[in-house]
């Protein structure tokens, strides 16, 4: 468990942050400028807090009379840019932290990379550096796995393609780090999310819950929102599965086999609401619920909070919609979703 | 064509042993010194790296001069070692010091361009990945630095073997023992219409020194490819 409180100045900008991170993926989440990167270094030694404590496990990596250099801190780092050696392959990067007499063979297969090991690192695409720059990291054994925006240098379909190595990464147990400020990549990868703004934690708790929450909303911003679903797929026919969620049964677009776990995230802009139940509508997802509540935004939006079966989910809808359809809280409402419209991700 | 009489080869012998002497044994500290102007701070680092270039813009005779002072049976250090059997003044080791501290700043100025052209990035994520800063020196910044290393170790053969002022000024010119290449040339010219093998002499010269900067051009690409991954 990694338990951190710290301070830290640079100029008019404060970092002030106090947070506890368990085993599984933590997301330390928030927009730019918002301390993430300084934290995640301060965590790893790079940076020097001016006051706090951090500790790993138990074991006190800073504070008062503390400051382990990062070589001793048994934290793997992986960088926004892949910082691969240039002078050293692929093999001799993987190993270059790994204790003596490692096999690469078990990361490798994991991330897909056994068949670079004899590559120069200058001729690697930008997944390739990327997975070959994780794999060094989870090589070297550490007893936490920090990911710095790992994607951020990627253009969309590359790292749409690296995200499911991603997710093996987090599945083989290391606890992880996973610094961001793309709600998809935290949506798929995280299990806790901490929230950073200003150099503050905003809010912190589990990601579901957060991504949920419409007064999360305002502060990511609201396209950004959405509800985030765990279900497994019960059928699965003409390319759509349906998905027992918390909500019902929601059909998705390409899921995996039946039984296996999904995560889903329905963001509030892809959800249509109706106070009549609707017919003859392409939508394969047509919902019954409540609104529990109707937040106003900043702007015409207005975000809501719609209580359906055991579980939430979230809508964004314009004010005037709000006014004219009454939806206020306790409201009877259809909610609309397209199968298409829902972003997924396996889970483990 | 060339026709070097046997006072020359001797010349040439010595010139090739006090240069090399020169450049291997300044080597290691010109390296520590390289790496503490690019990557130390510290007070004084602006007069390391004034002292460090002293001898690029004094006249060579002075610091031949203060060589001398130092160096000769009287001086504070030659009163040291001459008892020992150490002495430098009129010994090729002397050549051999006298060459080094001309071609020092040479040396430094371009392994500390090299230490400042690697990224300090990979040096943090090699740290990440549990190296000492030791390890990191030994493992990323000295191979991504060699390329610099070379040039400035061949730059610093060359002004070590053209070393004259300096070297003639601290341990005279005496055949065999201190007489370089230049100091020979220098010592044939004076005899009235040039003694024979002189222009052999000045050839071998420009030989060795071309030969130098062929090597070096030939060596740093493949060097730089190396460890740039290519």
């Amino acid at each position: 468990m990694l338990e951190v409180a710290l301070q830290r100045s640079v100029g008019a900008f404060t970092l002030d942050v106090a947070l506890e991170a368990d085993a599984g993926t933590t997301a330390i989440f928030g927009p730019s400028g918002a301390g993430k990167t300084t934290l995640a270094r301060c965590v790893a030694g790079l940076a020097r807090p001016d006051a706090g404590r951090i500790a790993l496990d138990g074991r006190v990596l800073f504070g008062p009379g503390t400051d382990l250099p990062p070589h001793r801190r048994d934290i793997g780092y992986v960088f926004q840019e892949a910082r691969l050696f240039p002078h050293l392959n692929v093999r001799r990067n993987l190993l270059y932290g790994a204790p003596r007499g490692a096999d690469p063979g078990d990361v490798c297969e994991m991330l897909g990379i056994g068949d670079l090991l004899g590559r120069r690192t200058a001729g690697l695409s930008g997944g390739e550096a990327a997975r070959v720059a994780i794999g060094r990291a989870l090589l070297r054994r550490p007893r936490l796995l920090i990911l710095d925006e790992p994607l951020a240098a990627l253009d969309g379909p590359r790292r749409d393609r690296v995200l499911p190595w991603l997710e093996r990464v987090r599945d083989a147990g290391v606890p992880i780090l996973y610094i961001s400020h793309a709600v998809e990549e935290v949506a798929r990868l995280a299990d806790t999310l901490v929230l950073l703004r200003d150099g503050q934690v905003a809010r912190a708790g589990p990601v579901g819950e957060i991504l949920s929450d419409p007064s999360v909303a305002a502060l990511m911003g609201p396209s950004q929102a959405g509800a985030v679903l765990t279900g497994r797929v019960v059928s699965e026919a003409d390319g759509i599965a349906a998905v027992e969620t918390a909500v019902g049964t929601v059909q998705v677009v390409g899921a995996g086999g039946v039984g296996s776990r999904l995560r889903l995230r329905i963001r509030a802009e892809d959800v249509i609401v109706a106070t009549e139940r609707p017919r003859g509508v392409s939508a394969l997802n047509v919902l019954a619920g409540t609104v529990a509540s109707a937040q106003p935004g900043q702007g015409p939006g207005v975000m809501l909070r719609l209580a359906i079966g055991e579980g939430h989910l979230l809508a964004r809808v314009t004010r005037r919609s709000a006014a004219t359809l009454d939806l206020s809280e306790g409201r009877v409402i259809w909610a609309l979703v397209k199968a298409t419209g829902v972003a997924r991700a396996d889970i483990g | 064509m060339i026709d070097l009489p046997p006072d020359a080869l001797s010349a040439l012998a010595l010139s090739l042993k006090v240069s090399l002497t020169a450049t291997l044994v300044s080597l290691p500290l010109a390296i520590w010194v390289a790496h503490l102007l690019a990557r130390g701070t510290f007070r004084g680092k602006g007069l390391l790296d004034a002292a460090v270039h002293l001898p690029l813009v004094l006249p060579p005779v002075v610091t031949g001069y203060a060589l001398l002072l130092l160096f000769s049976r009287s001086g504070p250090l030659g009163a040291v070692l001459e008892p020992l059997g150490l002495g430098l003044a009129f010994r090729w080791t002397g050549a051999a010091l006298a060459a080094a501290i001309m071609a020092f700043p040479l040396i430094v100025r371009a392994i500390r361009l090299a230490f400042e052209a690697v990224d300090p990035r990979l040096e943090e994520a090699a740290a990440t990945l549990g190296a000492s800063p030791l390890r990191v020196w030994l493992t990323v910044t000295l191979p991504l630095a060699a390329p610099g290393l070379l040039a400035g170790v061949t730059l610093g053969f060359a002004k070590a073997f053209g070393e004259f002022g300096a070297t003639i000024t601290f341990v005279a010119s005496i055949p065999g023992e201190t007489r370089t290449l230049p100091a020979a040339i220098y010592a044939f010219l004076q005899v009235p219409g040039g003694a024979p093998g002189l222009r052999g002499m000045v050839v071998v010269a420009v030989l060795v020194a071309v030969g130098a900067v062929l090597a070096s051009n030939w060596l740093a690409p493949r060097l730089a490819a190396r460890v740039a991954g290519r």
